[in-house]
C-alpha cells in the first residue's frame, strides 16, 4: 500500500512540478491542473458520470439489453413497468428499456457524425477567414450570417424535405445548419492572435500561410471549440430528436428516442410510460452534455463566464 | 451620434439585410432544386399528356439556365408569389397570411410569460448570487436547454389537460366557440375581447395558456439567464454604491436602478427569444394540433408540397431578419453610445 501510494505521490510530483523538463510534461501537468479544477465542479462531475454512463451504455448495449430492440411480441402489448420489463414494454410489445438502451448508440452516432463534420469545416473557413481578412473574410462571413438568419430546426426542416428523410440525411441536414457559430468563433479567436508577436515572429522565421494557421492559430482556437461543441451537443441531440419526432430521422423499428416518443404519443393519455421514458433519456443525456460544457468552459476558458 | 452618421448606419443596415434575404432566397432556391420531386409533374399530375407536360416546363422556366431561373425565382418571390400549395390548392402567400395570426398569438403570449416571469427571477439569482435561489434559476435554465420543447409540451397535457382538467386540450378553441366571432385581427385573443364576448374569450385563453407556457419556458430560461448577468455587472458599478450611501432602500437600488439600466440591452434578448420562439413553435404547434405557421410548414413537409414548405421557411426567415433589424435599429435609438 505504502508504495502504491509513493508512486501516486511521484506521479503528482512530476505532473505539477514548477519547472517540466519537457514539452510532454509541460502538457501532461497542464491538464491535470485543469483536471484538478474541474473535479471541484460538483455538477460538471455529474455531467461526466452522465456522458460516461451514456458511453458505457452505448459500448455494452448487447449485454446490458434484456432483450431485443426490435422484436415484438403482441402478447406483451402495452405493459406497465414491472420487474421483468424496468420501462415497460410499447404498442409492439417491445421491452421499452433494451429500446433505450439500444437508442443511446443512435443518439450518440448521430452527433459524433455532426461533431465530426462541423467542427473541423467551421475551424478551417474561421481561421481561414480571420487569417486573410479582406473579401474571402467579407464573403465566408456574408455566408454564415445567411445560414443565422434561419432558426436551426427549421433550415434542418426544410433540408431534409428536399433530401428524404432518414437517419443520414438528418445528420447531413443538422450538419449543414450547425457550422455557422463554428467558424465565427474561430475567426474571432483568430482575429486576436493573427497580430500577436509570436505570429509574426513564425512569419519572419519564413514560416507560410500554412503552417502558421495549423500550427499555431489552430491549436489556440481549439479549447474555445471544444466548450462549444460540448454545449451544442445538446442542441444536436433535441433537433435529432425533434427530426425522430416528426418523422423525418430514424426511420422505424429503429429505437430512436424522438421516433419512440413519436409513437408513444398516441397512448399517452392511458399508457403515460411509452412517450415519458424516451424523453427522459434524452433529457438525462442534453442535461449531461451542457452541465459537462459548463464545467469545461469554465476550466478553459475562463474570460466567457 | 450626429443625423449623418446615423443615416450612413441605417444604409448599412439595410444593405447587410438585402443581402442576407438574398441569400436566404438562394438558399431555398437551391432545396428546390435538389428535391428529387418533379416540379413539373408536381404540377400538371402524371396524367398529362406529353405536349401539356412540355408547355408547363417552359412556363415554369425550368429549360433556362440555373441563374436565369434564380432571376425568375427572385421576381416571384418579391411580388408575393410562392407558387401554390398541392395540399390545399390554395396560393401559399394566402396559406401563410391565414394561419401566420395563430402563430403570433402563440408566440406573444409565450413571451408574454418568459418576461414576466424570467426578468424578476434574473434579478433575484442576480442578487442573492451563488445562494439557493441563483441556484434554482440556474438549473431551470439548465433544463430548458435541455428539454425537447415537443416532450414539455405532451407532458404538459398529461399533467394539466388529461390528469387535472385545469385547461383545454389540444387546438385553438372549442367546437362550440369555432367562428361565433368577426375575425378581426384573426388573433382570437384580441377579436374576442374587442368584441366583448367573454366566453369566447376564456375558451381561447383556456386553449393557449398551456402551449404558451410550454414555448415561454424557454424564452424565461433564456431571459432569467442574461437578466442575470446583465444585473450583476450593473451591481457593481459605482452608482449603485452611491444610491446606497444617499440611502435609498434596496428595493429600489436594485429593481429600479440597475434594473432600468438593463432594460435597453434586454430588449434585444427579449426581441431574439421572441424569433427564436418560431422555431420552437414549430413542435409545440404539431403537438398541441395549434393551426399556425409551424404545423402548416410541418403538414406541408410530410406530404412533400415544397412550395408550402419553402414559402413558409422564407415567411419565417424574413421575420427573424426582420427582428433582428427592428431591435438593432431600435438600440441604436434608445442607447446613444451604441456605434
Amino acid at each position: 500500500m505504502s508504495a502504491a501510494s509513493v508512486t501516486t505521490q511521484g506521479w503528482r510530483a512530476w505532473l505539477l512540478a514548477p519547472e517540466p523538463k519537457s514539452r510532454a510534461q509541460a502538457k501532461l501537468g497542464q491538464a491535470y491542473l485543469g483536471w484538478l479544477a474541474f473535479r471541484r465542479n460538483p455538477l460538471a462531475m455529474v455531467g461526466l458520470g452522465i456522458i460516461l454512463a451514456l458511453l458505457a451504455v452505448a459500448a455494452l448495449a448487447p449485454w446490458i439489453a434484456p432483450a431485443s430492440p426490435i422484436a415484438q411480441d403482441l402478447s406483451l402489448r402495452l405493459l406497465e413497468p414491472d420487474a421483468t420489463h424496468w420501462f415497460g414494454t410499447d404498442e409492439l410489445g417491445r421491452d421499452i428499456f433494451s429500446r433505450i438502451v439500444w437508442g443511446a448508440r443512435i443518439t450518440l452516432t448521430i452527433v459524433a457524425l455532426v461533431v465530426v463534420i462541423v467542427a473541423p469545416v467551421g475551424l478551417v473557413v474561421g481561421t481561414a477567414a480571420g487569417y486573410f481578412g479582406g473579401w474571402f473574410d467579407a464573403v465566408l462571413m456574408r455566408v454564415t450570417d445567411v445560414f443565422l438568419a434561419f432558426p436551426r430546426l427549421i433550415l434542418a426542416l426544410a433540408f431534409v424535405a428536399a433530401l428524404g428523410p432518414g437517419i443520414e440525411n438528418a445528420v447531413i441536414a443538422i450538419a449543414l445548419t450547425a457550422w455557422p457559430p463554428y467558424a465565427r468563433i474561430a475567426r474571432a479567436e483568430t482575429l486576436t492572435i493573427r497580430n500577436a508577436d509570436f505570429i509574426a515572429a513564425a512569419r519572419m522565421t519564413g514560416a507560410g500561410p500554412m503552417r502558421i494557421l495549423v500550427g499555431h492559430v489552430m491549436p489556440l482556437c481549439l479549447s474555445s471549440l471544444i466548450v462549444r461543441v460540448t454545449l451544442d451537443m445538446a442542441g444536436i441531440i433535441i433537433i435529432a430528436a425533434g427530426l425522430g419526432f416528426l418523422g423525418l430521422g430514424a426511420q422505424p423499428p429503429s429505437p430512436e428516442w424522438g421516433a419512440m416518443i413519436a409513437s408513444g404519443r398516441r397512448f399517452l393519455l392511458d399508457q403515460w410510460w411509452v412517450a415519458t421514458i424516451p424523453g427522459l433519456a434524452i433529457c438525462t443525456v442534453s442535461l449531461g452534455f451542457n452541465l459537462l460544457g459548463d464545467g469545461l468552459r469554465d476550466v478553459l476558458d475562463p474570460k466567457q463566464q | 451620434m450626429t443625423a449623418m452618421s446615423f443615416a450612413r448606419s441605417g444604409v448599412r443596415v439595410v444593405f447587410t439585410v438585402a443581402l442576407t434575404f438574398l441569400g436566404l432566397l438562394l438558399v431555398t432556391f437551391l432545396i428546390g432544386r435538389v428535391v428529387p420531386i418533379d416540379p413539373v409533374l408536381a404540377a400538371v399530375g402524371d396524367r398529362a399528356p406529353a405536349e401539356v407536360y412540355e408547355r408547363v416546363r417552359l412556363e415554369l422556366g425550368l429549360d433556362k439556365p440555373l441563374w436565369e431561373q434564380f432571376w425568375i425565382y427572385l421576381t416571384k418571390v418579391l411580388t408575393g408569389d410562392f407558387g401554390s400549395s398541392v395540399l390545399t390548392s390554395n396560393k401559399v402567400i394566402d396559406d401563410i397570411f391565414r394561419v401566420f395570426p395563430a402563430t403570433l398569438e402563440l408566440a406573444t403570449v409565450a413571451t408574454l410569460i418568459g418576461v414576466s416571469v424570467g426578468i424578476p427571477a434574473g434579478v433575484i439569482a442576480a442578487v442573492n448570487q451563488g445562494k439557493w435561489q441563483d441556484q434554482v434559476v440556474r438549473v431551470l435554465g439548465l433544463v430548458g436547454y435541455s428539454i425537447p420543447v415537443f416532450w414539455l409540451g405532451l407532458m404538459g397535457l398529461l399533467l394539466f389537460y388529461a390528469k387535472l382538467g385545469l385547461v383545454a386540450g389540444p387546438g385553438r378553441q372549442g367546437v362550440a366557440f369555432e367562428d361565433l366571432i368577426e375575425p378581426i385581427t384573426g388573433v382570437v385573443l384580441l377579436d374576442s375581447a374587442i368584441q366583448g364576448e367573454w366566453e369566447v374569450f376564456r375558451d381561447a385563453f383556456s386553449h393557449v395558456i398551456l402551449p404558451a407556457a410550454v414555448l415561454g419556458y424557454f424564452s424565461l430560461a433564456y431571459i432569467s439567464r442574461m437578466t442575470r448577468s446583465f444585473m450583476i455587472e450593473q451591481l457593481r458599478q459605482e452608482y449603485i454604491v452611491t444610491a446606497r450611501v444617499k440611502g435609498l432602500s434596496e428595493r429600489r437600488v436594485v429593481w429600479r436602478h440597475a434594473l432600468g439600466n438593463v432594460l435597453v440591452p434586454l430588449l434585444t434578448v427579449i426581441a431574439l427569444s421572441y424569433a427564436n420562439l418560431l422555431e420552437g413553435s414549430v413542435l409545440t404547434e404539431t403537438v398541441f394540433a395549434w393551426p399556425g405557421l409551424g404545423q402548416y410548414i410541418t403538414n406541408s413537409l410530410l406530404s412533400a408540397d415544397m412550395n408550402a414548405v419553402l414559402g413558409g421557411t422564407i415567411m419565417v426567415g424574413v421575420i427573424f431578419i426582420g427582428i433582428n433589424m427592428l431591435t438593432d435599429v431600435l438600440y441604436r435609438l434608445v442607447d446613444p453610445r451604441a456605434k
